[in-house]
């Protein structure tokens, strides 16, 4: 807390750090579901015929790997003043 | 060029024409707004009110404009039970005099206040609040459109058995289908059954709130999925469904870890994951549709903070976009919160290999 307020003195900087802990949350849903869009992509064109259970796979994977990135936006939202 | 390409196509040129016709329905609004500059400074548009007035709850539902729809107020104070509308507490700041208190809403919340107007804390806590708020109707009418839908489809059944099935029968198979052949049969092997109930009422209502959550108007655009006590209520059933149903080898797992030496650090753990599973449910659904509702309102938002028209083509060709994710989101979510119940379920219940 008094780190985070010693931060914001030196910076000058006003409001809370909440925005930032989400924007950092945004990096690593982005990693992550290129990750996943990458993988699959490449499994479609290794074996096109799969293309159905593959593209299935791939969206579940990705609304999972956003619900964590979401965990974390609201924990943001949560600390926000 | 021009044989069979796109350009040929009537949609298209019907587009290019409704498009225009539109685009002339603009020019009034810029005169307009050239007129009314100079009331501009007085009403400061402030995005994060409008944007948590939408995704919040609230005492009464706004109908078009101006005009809302004031709704019911039931209050169950110590001294007894209050009901009145809540257009006597509308403009935001009247009090009205009850039988026991008198009420302000303040921040959405209603507070009892003393004679002279001033929030009195020791007794706003003898208030609960149980009213039909915005939330309350419009689960209640998503109840009704659900009990509709199901009784007259298996109804249908029960009259024709055997024979192909027709309207509202034909439109709903194929997702009940969907239900048990993707979500339940794979996760709960034979014994799906019993919970095929439970995992097509979970779906169907995170489904149908969704859905009219994204219609603007009327008795759509109220956020109740987005809404964390209505997730939890959803993640504390689906809790006691797994934790009452499961079997004796789900138990072993949790409180007798495999070597014995692990047990301090194994016992704590697999305790947060009972409920940690849950949780991530609640927050999941929750998180993803509320913040689907903050990026589509924070892009119309934009139109208004820059006081201009020549935002709105790039707004809307934006929201159109978001819209069109959001409800891909919508079935998405409904389909994972089954799904990871069903899932669940199963590896509660599953005999030990």
């Amino acid at each position: 807390m008094t780190g985070m307020i010693l931060a914001q003195a030196v910076a000058g900087m006003h409001g809370s750090v909440g925005p930032i802990g989400a924007g950092l949350a945004a990096i690593g849903a982005g990693i992550g579901i290129g990750q996943i869009g990458g993988k699959a992509v490449e499994g479609i064109a290794r074996q096109p015929e799969a293309v159905g259970k593959i593209q299935l796979n791939m969206i579940i994977a990705a609304a999972l790997v956003e619900g964590v990135a979401l965990f974390a936006v609201v924990v943001a939202l949560l600390g926000n003043k | 060029m021009t044989n069979g390409s796109i350009l040929n196509l009537k949609i298209f040129r019907l587009s290019f024409i409704y498009a225009f016709f539109l685009t002339m329905l603009a020019i009034p609004g810029l005169a307009l707004a050239q007129k009314d500059t100079s009331k501009a400074a007085e009403q400061e548009f402030d995005p994060q009110a409008v944007i948590m007035e939408h995704i919040g709850d609230s005492h009464s539902w706004p109908v078009i404009g101006k005009t809302t729809l004031p709704l019911p107020v039931i209050l169950y104070t110590d001294k007894g039970l209050e009901f009145f509308s809540s257009a006597h507490l509308q403009p935001e700041g009247a009090t009205y005099r009850g039988n026991y208190y008198t009420y302000k809403i303040e921040e959405n919340k209603i507070k009892a206040v003393d004679a002279a107007g001033k929030v009195d804390e020791a007794a706003s806590a003898r208030v609960w609040d149980f009213s039909i708020s915005r939330n309350v109707i419009s689960m209640i009418m998503t109840m009704t459109i659900l009990l509709i839908v199901f009784l007259s489809v298996s109804s249908a059944y029960r009259k024709r058995p055997g024979k192909a099935p027709k309207g509202l029968q034909s439109f709903m198979e194929p997702l009940i289908l969907f239900v048990r052949d993707d979500i339940a049969l794979p996760n709960l092997g034979l014994k799906y059954v019993k919970y095929m109930p439970l995992l097509l009422t979970i779906f169907f209502f995170i489904l149908i709130n969704n859905l009219f959550g994204m219609i603007p108007f009327f008795p759509g655009g109220y956020n109740l999925t987005g809404n964390i006590a209505v997730t939890a209520t959803l993640s504390v059933i689906i809790l006691l469904v797994i934790n009452l149903n499961a079997n004796k080898h789900y138990w072993k797992h949790i409180f007798m870890p495999n070597p014995w030496w692990l047990f301090p650090i194994m016992i704590p753990v697999e305790i947060v994951s009972i409920f940690s599973k849950p949780i991530a449910l609640m927050i999941r659904l929750f998180a993803n549709i509320t913040a689907g509702h903050i990026v589509i309102l924070s892009l119309i938002s934009l139109i208004f903070i820059f006081h201009s028209l020549a935002v709105s083509p790039v707004s809307i060709v934006f929201v159109v976009f978001m819209d069109l994710i959001e409800l891909l989101v919508a079935f998405l979510q409904a389909y994972i919160f089954t799904l990871l119940s069903a899932l669940f379920i199963g590896m509660a219940t599953e005999e030990h290999h």
